[in-house]
């Protein structure tokens, strides 16, 4: 379908520290003991999508990213990795490797991103509409654990309610506005001719978007030229595209044709006309032509198409780009979405590996999972929870609304609540968490208690 | 058949339902057909097309045309075939040819200034081992009027002619499929007992199963159930029925003949014994003599074999389950279908649009053997963003070469073969968008024959460019020209003063326009338009911007508007050969009006939309649009009543697409080989063709 796909793993991701290292970037960071980036190559090998370019910012993580999909992909995706400098941005990203990039579009997609939308929806609108770009928005994901609802005041928890400042035509199928980052807090500013030229505009904040886009590559390329100072597609990229689309400043518009005629006669080029304008004619013409038409169609229109293709609500879809999206993508993995996570689940609602073993009296409640060769004492109770492979956890210890990561050792009469222990972490007796993060090695000392804290070694 | 018999029963209920929302809407409790009521229970804004024109779907040719030519009144639809081989019962309409040369230009307006000899139909030039028997008298092909009592010998094989005329999709071939070969099946075995040339004497023995049979019948009717239980699981009433006519009249012919030796001379009860107690053995008879009959048939099929390469196949039928379920297996992409159809359509296809168009997107990439050209305009098909034909067309052409461009031939294949396989597969997936107009088909039809005619010597570079130039030729010749052409004869129809009418939203009218405008004619244009689309308004836009004086009306107001009108400009989006104009829905409606008001109708139609199609009315052939549009007006909640009561099962909403004006109310076609009559589409079609699709 001449489409080339490109997966953005691992952007810098300060806002994601303790859990995130040199050992294990962004991209591998598990989701339900699989690395979130294989939710994303899973979506797209459903969708018959197997050559892909994945671009991995750093040398290191490149390699971890690399050896991690060779393993485990080997056979079924053609998967090329590119790594890039580090603090290159998504659109430098692109920008390093726009010479590989030859199909007519390019699909965009963010490493962290799990869904189930199919791209192929996106694709078509793209498609359809001869769009420019098209973004797939998603209806923003409620944050926060829905249980626990005294969410920690620190900042690292905390997150903004609106993630984008959206308009949109009345058709919803255009996209006329997209405020992100720290515009979403200031004042609106939209533009009076495009306004002018639709109509009416719907301003939406209660979508996201999601970061995958599809690109008309030539736009992308001549964008990323000219521009050197673009530093993220969504931020720089995308409103540049949707601010200009009734005053083009990239060269075509779209119409392919005018290469064509050039090799007939004068006459021909004529009929041409009339061809195009008996096809202008019947097709509904979007606000685009219609806007330049009132302003004397004698000069040539320069304007361009920007998509939006908005995921049903039924469909999943949320980055992984906060440790509180980090704690709620797992959560809903084994829950509500656990048709995502490929796992079958057992009776009771979780997945407990026949190699685990539990001690008397011990619960594991739905939507839990319990990996591999991970051992659990006496008494124990474990809620809403992740536990990776090889844990030790002793007696009398609660989990709930947690993610716990493989080879940590809790010891007993542990709570943890609400949090987050990366991998190699010990829990000494009696150690009460709530909504903290546990850094990788990190010892947490005998009965100690923390509320929203970050641990990690320094 | 199961079809054509519902359809009769659905006509007559319907055309009943009509004259019952004309007089009092209160008489509407009085039919008997729920469904049909309910789903017209608010004639205005549920039925798209308004009154009139739904008239003339329902019943084509009505008021006008009975007075005129009593005839044409039993026209419309066939009889079954069992009843063909009976007399014509009074409430089995003979099917006849509908045309009348002379008559239909004499019934021209006089204004139409039609300066050209009409032309006669001419005989066909397909022969068939059939049908030349019956071509080679006119007077046998056209059964007049004034002799009613034309054997039914003629009339059958009248019917079976047409069948084969009508190009595959035709109206008549509606009847053909499924149940179809039963069904003859059946008349071989009523007529197996009789010589084959001696179907009158079928009428002679009409009457006599009615009093003597009558026990017989019942008995029959089970043995006959069972039977065809076994042979179909589900039968309807009417096709019981007709079956049942069938073998009740070839066993009456049976019991004639045995009769007439020894049960001759016994009375009435007697021959009820006689009857019953030589039931089961004529029964068996004829369930055997059936058998046979099917088997002789499969034997005799060399003929119809032939004749299939001749004639394209009947378009499928969507109200065959079992075709349907092997359509759907085929198909690329899964459809559902709409649940609640009107039943007098459910031969037509159906889908949920909503399903169809999430599925068809969210399949984009593994729709991986349909080129992205192609893929493009099928979704602009299915989303409406394209439409009339002749933009269809060119849209599809122009994909069509984009995907020759990017083609090449697989090793181990010729290119002609392989490539005609390849348009077929994009055929087949923007069929599934949206059924193919007959433009479109006679475009593929010139596309795939000069791939078959490509030299074997050319290079696969060059053959690919030779296509793309051929392409590109059709449609500069065959649209381009052509419309300039149609310009050029229709201005000359434009004078002064004059208030022309257009309809929709059709670009040869507006070529028209636009130029009468540049040779600074002065008139007036009414534009009439309807929902759900409304491309009147952008037409009424463009011709705005050019300075040209306008008025614009919903079709509902076309009655008013009329009285100052002086011509009125139509689109088409085909011609079929019995002048009987396709277009858009609302079209018949609008020529039917201005006939009525003596207002010459010109239809603008380029000549590679015409068709050797024979249609009589748009039920057979026509095309579902998506309900949900009629039910719905978009912006505006205060009104959109039905909101909670599309789902029930009481209501049935019917967007049609197409109707087909009869070519009585035109008065001349415009089209690239000058200004002709409707009767002289054939003499265009028969003599034209090859030089028009270079085949």
């Amino acid at each position: 379908m001449d489409f080339q796909v490109v997966v953005l793993a691992g952007d810098t991701s300060k806002n994601l520290l303790p859990l995130v290292s040199k050992e294990v970037p962004k991209a591998l960071l598990p989701v339900a003991n699989r690395p979130v980036l294989s939710y994303v190559l899973e979506q797209l090998e459903l969708s018959n999508l197997k050559d892909l370019i994945v671009v991995v910012e750093g040398e290191d993580a490149a390699i971890h990213v690399g050896g991690w999909i060779s393993n485990a992909y080997v056979d079924r995706l053609h998967v090329e990795v590119a790594a890039v400098h580090e603090e290159v941005g998504t659109a430098g990203a692109l920008r390093a490797i726009a010479h590989h990039l030859t199909a007519n579009d390019i699909l965009v997609v963010s490493g962290d991103l799990v869904f189930d939308v199919p791209p192929g929806a996106l694709a078509a609108a793209h498609r359809k509409h001869n769009a420019v770009v098209t973004t797939m928005l998603c209806p923003a994901p409620v944050s926060g654990p829905t249980e626990s609802g005294s969410s920690g005041g620190k900042d690292k928890i905390k997150k903004p309610r609106r993630y984008n400042i959206i308009g949109l035509d009345p058709s919803k199928q255009f996209l006329l506005h997209i405020g992100t980052g720290a515009e979403v807090e200031k004042d609106i500013r939209i533009q009076k001719s495009i306004l002018r030229a639709v109509g009416q505009m719907e301003i939406r904040a209660d979508l996201m978007d999601a970061h995958m886009y599809a690109f008309k590559r030539s736009v992308l390329q001549e964008v990323l030229d000219e521009k050197d100072e673009f530093q993220s597609l969504k931020e720089d990229v995308l409103p540049y595209l949707v601010r200009s689309q009734l005053k083009s400043e990239v060269l075509f518009n779209g119409v392919p044709q005018t290469e064509e005629n050039g090799n007939e006669k004068v006459s021909s080029q004529n009929n041409q006309a009339v061809v195009s304008r008996i096809m202008a004619n019947a097709s509904t013409p979007s606000f685009h032509e219609l806007s330049s038409d009132y302003n004397g169609s004698t000069h040539v229109r320069r304007i361009h198409k920007c998509c939006a293709y908005i995921a049903s609500e039924s469909r999943y879809c949320q980055r992984l780009n906060s440790i509180q999206a980090f704690s709620d993508i797992n959560r809903d993995v084994i829950g509500d979405a656990s048709h995502l996570s490929g796992y079958s689940f057992s009776a009771h609602n979780n997945i407990i590996h026949p190699s685990a073993q539990l001690g008397t009296r011990t619960t594991v409640g739905p939507h839990c999972m319990l990996w591999e060769g991970s051992q659990m004492g006496d008494k124990c109770s474990v809620k809403r929870s992740v536990i990776g492979r090889h844990c030790r956890i002793g007696s009398n210890v609660k989990v709930v609304n947690s993610v716990v990561m493989n080879h940590v050792t809790i010891g007993d009469g542990c709570s943890i609540h609400g949090s987050v222990i990366c991998s190699n972490a010990q829990l000494q007796e009696r150690a009460v968490l709530k909504d903290c993060q546990v850094g990788a090695g990190f010892v947490v000392t005998a009965g100690s208690e923390h509320k929203g804290e970050s641990l990690a070694r320094k | 058949m199961q079809r054509n018999g519902s359809v009769l029963s659905e006509l007559f209920s319907a055309s009943q339902l009509y004259h019952c929302n004309k007089t009092s809407p209160n008489l509407l409790s009085s039919l008997s057909d729920n469904r049909i009521r309910s789903a017209h229970f608010n004639n205005e804004t549920l039925i798209f097309p308004p009154p009139p024109s739904l008239s003339n779907i329902m019943d084509p040719r009505r008021a006008p045309r009975t007075v005129s030519d009593p005839k044409v009144r039993k026209v419309g639809f066939f009889t079954d075939p069992p009843d063909r081989s009976l007399p014509g019962p009074p409430d089995h309409p003979i099917s006849s040819f509908p045309t009348s040369p002379p008559s239909t230009v004499d019934n021209s307006p006089p204004s139409a200034g039609n300066s050209l000899s009409p032309v006669m139909i001419p005989p066909p030039r397909h022969s068939s081992s059939i049908l030349s028997r019956l071509r080679r008298d006119p007077a046998e092909f056209f059964p007049l009027p004034a002799s009613p009592t034309a054997s039914t010998s003629t009339s059958f094989s009248d019917d079976v002619a047409w069948t084969m005329k009508g190009r595959g999709v035709a109206a008549a071939s509606s009847s053909l499929p499924g149940g179809l070969l039963f069904d003859i099946a059946a008349i071989k075995s009523a007529a197996s007992s009789v010589p084959a040339s001696g179907l009158t004497t079928v009428s002679a023995v009409n009457n006599l199963p009615i009093e003597k049979g009558g026990g017989v019948a019942v008995e029959m009717q089970d043995d006959q159930s069972s039977r065809s239980k076994s042979l179909k699981e589900k039968t309807t009433k009417a096709e019981r029925r007709a079956l049942q006519e069938a073998q009740r009249a070839a066993k009456a012919t049976a019991k004639a003949e045995d009769g007439k030796t020894p049960a001759a001379a016994s009375g009435a009860a007697a021959s009820v014994k006689s009857g019953k107690s030589l039931k089961p053995p004529p029964s068996q008879k004829n369930d055997s003599a059936a058998l046979a009959a099917l088997e002789k048939k499969a034997g005799d099929r060399p003929p119809e074999k032939d004749r299939k390469k001749e004639f394209p196949q009947p378009r499928m039928q969507f109200d065959d389950k079992s075709r349907v379920e092997k359509a759907k297996r085929r198909a690329v992409v899964k459809q559902t279908e709409a649940r609640n159809r009107v039943e007098l359509f459910r031969h037509l296809p159906q889908y949920e649009r909503g399903t169809q168009r999430t599925e068809l997107q969210s399949k984009f990439f593994e729709l991986d053997p349909v080129h992205p050209a192609v893929y493009k305009v099928g979704l602009q098909y299915l989303y409406g963003d394209i439409c009339g034909s002749n933009a269809r067309c060119i849209a599809m052409l122009q994909a069509f070469q984009e995907a020759i461009k990017d083609y090449s031939t697989p090793s181990e294949k010729t290119l002609a073969r392989d490539l005609t396989a390849k348009i077929g597969s994009y055929l087949s997936f923007l069929i599934e968008c949206r059924p193919l107009s007959i433009s479109m088909g006679n475009a593929i039809r010139f596309l795939k024959n000069r791939i078959a005619k490509l030299p074997l010597t050319l290079s696969e570079l060059e053959a690919k460019a030779t296509l793309r130039s051929d392409i590109d030729r059709f449609i500069n010749e065959k649209i381009i020209l052509a419309d300039k052409v149609i310009v050029k004869h229709a201005v000359t129809k434009i004078s002064d003063g004059d208030v022309l009418l257009t309809y929709g939203s059709p670009s040869a009218v507006e070529m028209v326009l636009l130029h009468a405008h540049e040779l600074g004619k002065q008139f007036r244009v009414v534009v009439v338009d309807s929902r759900p689309k409304l491309e009147g308004q952008l037409l009424l836009h463009r011709l705005v911007g050019k300075g040209i004086n306008c008025t614009y009306t919903h079709v509902n107001a076309i009655s008013y508007i009329m009285h100052e009108v002086t011509r009125v400009f139509l689109g088409a989006s085909s011609v079929l050969s019995n002048g009987t104009v396709y277009s858009k829905v609302g079209t018949a409606c609008v020529a039917m009006v201005a006939h009525a008001f003596r207002v010459p109708v010109l239809v603008c139609c380029e000549a590679y939309k015409f068709h050797e199609r024979v249609q009589l009315d748009s039920l057979c052939s026509n095309e579902l649009g998506d309900p949900d549009v009629i039910s719905k007006i978009h912006g505006r909640e205060d009104i959109n009543f039905l909101d909670g009561s599309t789902n029930s099962e009481n209501l049935q909403l019917l967007n049609l697409i197409y109707d087909a004006t009869p070519s009585d109310y035109i008065s001349m076609i415009i089209t690239d080989y000058g200004m002709v009559p409707p009767t002289s589409v054939p003499v265009i079609v028969r003599d034209y063709r090859r030089e028009h699709l270079w085949i």
